[in-house]
């Protein structure tokens, strides 16, 4: 079962709302809290990610009997170096981005801590994609 | 799993219910319905909160009260009084006159329930200390709240401080006190007098506690009638001894908004009204808010001071209690030494057991199942108008889907599909009426279009 949910470049006043969304439909499936927990909290980053980085993008999450993948897709400048980006602390984001509370450079490690399978692909000038999967028991 | 419907003391009234959706609709878990003219409250989902009764406009949802008389059955009859009842009578009614006046009702002992509020600020941070990992800590204060949480955020359970909120610690310090005083513990009642449903509902069903605590509750509009019928009329008895004693500012600011948030160290808030509480619920879920460290979350507007059972307007009543808490009287030497005979037990029992996380979101226990449910409800979505406009008797188009679903409503309810089914003479005129009917009762349609 697939639902997909768009997410708008720059508008922080609006980041969270397709975790958001996402987390109303585990709920509804029955899917175990401290999972859902897991997930939204590493999708909100993923999505928080591309509000501060990217232009625009979509959250694709496909649910599967034993599992779940959540795809965030988007339209950016893309990672250079992913693993520098993997690391705690290490930040691209701009001054204005910090002093809102974002950039601190924990970004993605969180989201590996919170989940079963990461794989980021990621084309410099064209964009990034994140996925996440993690499995039911 | 299904689990016991919980005790409420939320009730409508049926012959006075008029089925105008006011309560369906403002209903924070969406737990109304209306059948067949009248509002239905699903025993499952509804938290007590009591905005269905602020809102509706014929008073048919009321809060159902113990009999006053049942209080003669005890020798001993104690009145655990809240604080807010003192605000709302006008200042030249001393507290000492509405401590007599309900002693002469009938009660051996009249003591306000927040003169306990100290050791339960010493067992919270005793608790905190103990338990960081379960930071951010929710209070358990309000009990519309703990189950608010158990219905929509069952991953926050675990974050509930698992204390006694402070009306079941002062009884268990009036029952232990009567006792040690030679009483036996079935000559000893004690009432609670209720701002609110909640407690009610959390008295006669406790969440995490095995044993009941209080013998009864009495509400407290109608201990605000009685009180203020005696002072008019002078007929409350000079003579009767009142056993008032002032309280703290902490005791009497602790029911208001900030009272609890105002007495920990770090970054605690506090947060009034039900909607405003989910609002932020939701985003701490997401972990959206991080580094807090405790949440005082109260489902009323002016917490205890906007209870559904307050007759004072609420502002008013905040501003009565504030008086009262900056008088500049040191707390009763007395009341001190009175509870540190029984600070250690009272300490000792002051634990509540696991709360119990109990969802009423998911559409199945089983996720396959539900995701074919889901995926019928987005189906029925498209053919739905998206208006929300109630006349099927489910507050949201979204809601009605759910139902059907569920197999609780028919496609047919929603007026829009009457409308175009009946065009396409796929049901006639009268069936569409019947359905109708069945949802908003027979005497709708005569009052309103017929006589009227």
């Amino acid at each position: 079962m697939d639902f997909k949910f768009d997410i708008e470049g720059g508008n922080f006043s609006n980041a969270g709302t397709a975790s958001s969304d996402v987390k109303k439909v585990l709920k509804k499936l029955n899917v175990d809290p401290k999972l859902i927990k897991r997930i939204v909290v590493s999708i909100y980053e993923a999505e928080v990610n591309v509000v501060a980085h990217a232009y625009e993008g979509e959250m694709n999450v496909s649910i599967f009997p034993d599992k779940i993948i959540v795809r965030i897709v988007d339209k950016g400048p893309g990672i250079a170096d992913i693993e520098l980006a993997m690391q705690k602390g290490y930040s691209t984001a701009s001054p204005e981005v910090r002093e809102m509370g974002f950039g601190a450079g924990m970004g993605l490690p969180n989201i590996k801590k919170n989940t079963n399978e990461l794989n980021i692909k990621s084309t410099v000038g064209v964009g990034t994609e994140v996925e996440l999967i993690n499995y039911l028991n | 799993m299904e689990k016991l419907p919980f005790y409420h003391a939320l009730k409508v009234v049926e012959n006075v219910c008029i089925g105008c959706t006011h309560c369906m609709n403002v209903c924070p878990t969406k737990a109304i319905r209306v059948k067949s003219g009248i509002a239905d409250i699903n025993k499952n989902a509804c938290v007590d909160c009591g905005e269905c009764l602020k809102a509706c406009p014929v008073n048919a949802i009321i809060v159902e009260q113990d009999d006053f008389n049942q209080i003669f059955s005890f020798k001993q009859r104690v009145a655990l009084l809240p604080t807010v009842l003192l605000g709302q009578f006008p200042d030249e009614i001393t507290e000492e006159q509405i401590y007599s006046v309900i002693k002469e009702m009938g009660f051996t002992h009249v003591f306000e329930v927040d003169e306990a509020v100290d050791l339960l600020i010493e067992g919270t941070k005793e608790y905190m200390r103990r338990h960081p990992q379960m930071r951010p800590f929710i209070s358990s204060f309000c009990p519309a709240i703990v189950r608010l949480i158990q219905v929509r955020f069952p991953s926050l359970v675990e974050n509930i401080v698992r204390l006694k909120p402070v009306v079941d610690i002062s009884s268990q310090f009036y029952r232990k006190k009567l006792i040690d005083e030679g009483f036996n513990n079935d000559e000893i009642g004690i009432f609670y007098i209720t701002p609110c449903a909640a407690k009610i509902a959390a008295v006669k069903s406790p969440v995490g506690e095995e044993e009941l605590l209080i013998d009864g509750v009495i509400n407290m509009d109608f201990i605000y009638n009685k009180v203020m019928l005696s002072i008019k009329k002078g007929s409350s008895d000079k003579n009767t001894v009142s056993n008032y004693r002032h309280l703290s500012k902490t005791s009497i600011e602790w029911t208001l908004t900030n009272g609890e948030a105002s007495q920990y160290s770090r970054r605690c808030l506090a947060i009034d009204e039900i909607h405003n509480v989910i609002a932020f619920l939701d985003k701490l879920e997401n972990e959206e808010i991080t580094d807090v460290d405790f949440l005082e979350l109260r489902a009323c507007d002016r917490s205890c001071a906007g209870g559904v059972l307050s007759t004072e307007n609420r502002f008013l009543a905040v501003e009565r209690l504030s008086k009262r808490a900056n008088k500049d009287i040191k707390k009763q030497k007395e009341t001190e030494e009175m509870y540190d005979t029984y600070r250690p037990y009272l300490l000792n029992n002051m634990a509540i057991s696991e709360i119990e996380p109990r969802s009423i979101l998911s559409l199945d226990s089983d996720m396959m199942i539900a995701m074919d449910k889901m995926k019928k409800i987005q189906r029925i979505m498209r053919v739905l108008p998206g208006i929300d406009c109630g006349a099927c008797g489910a507050p949201k188009c979204k809601v009605l889907a759910e139902d059907i679903v569920q197999g609780k409503a028919k496609m047919t309810q929603c007026v829009f599909l009457q409308k175009m089914l009946t065009k396409e003479e796929l049901i006639s005129p009268q069936e569409s009426f019947d359905i109708s009917e069945s949802t908003w009762g027979k005497g709708r349609f005569e009052k309103k279009s017929l006589k009227g």
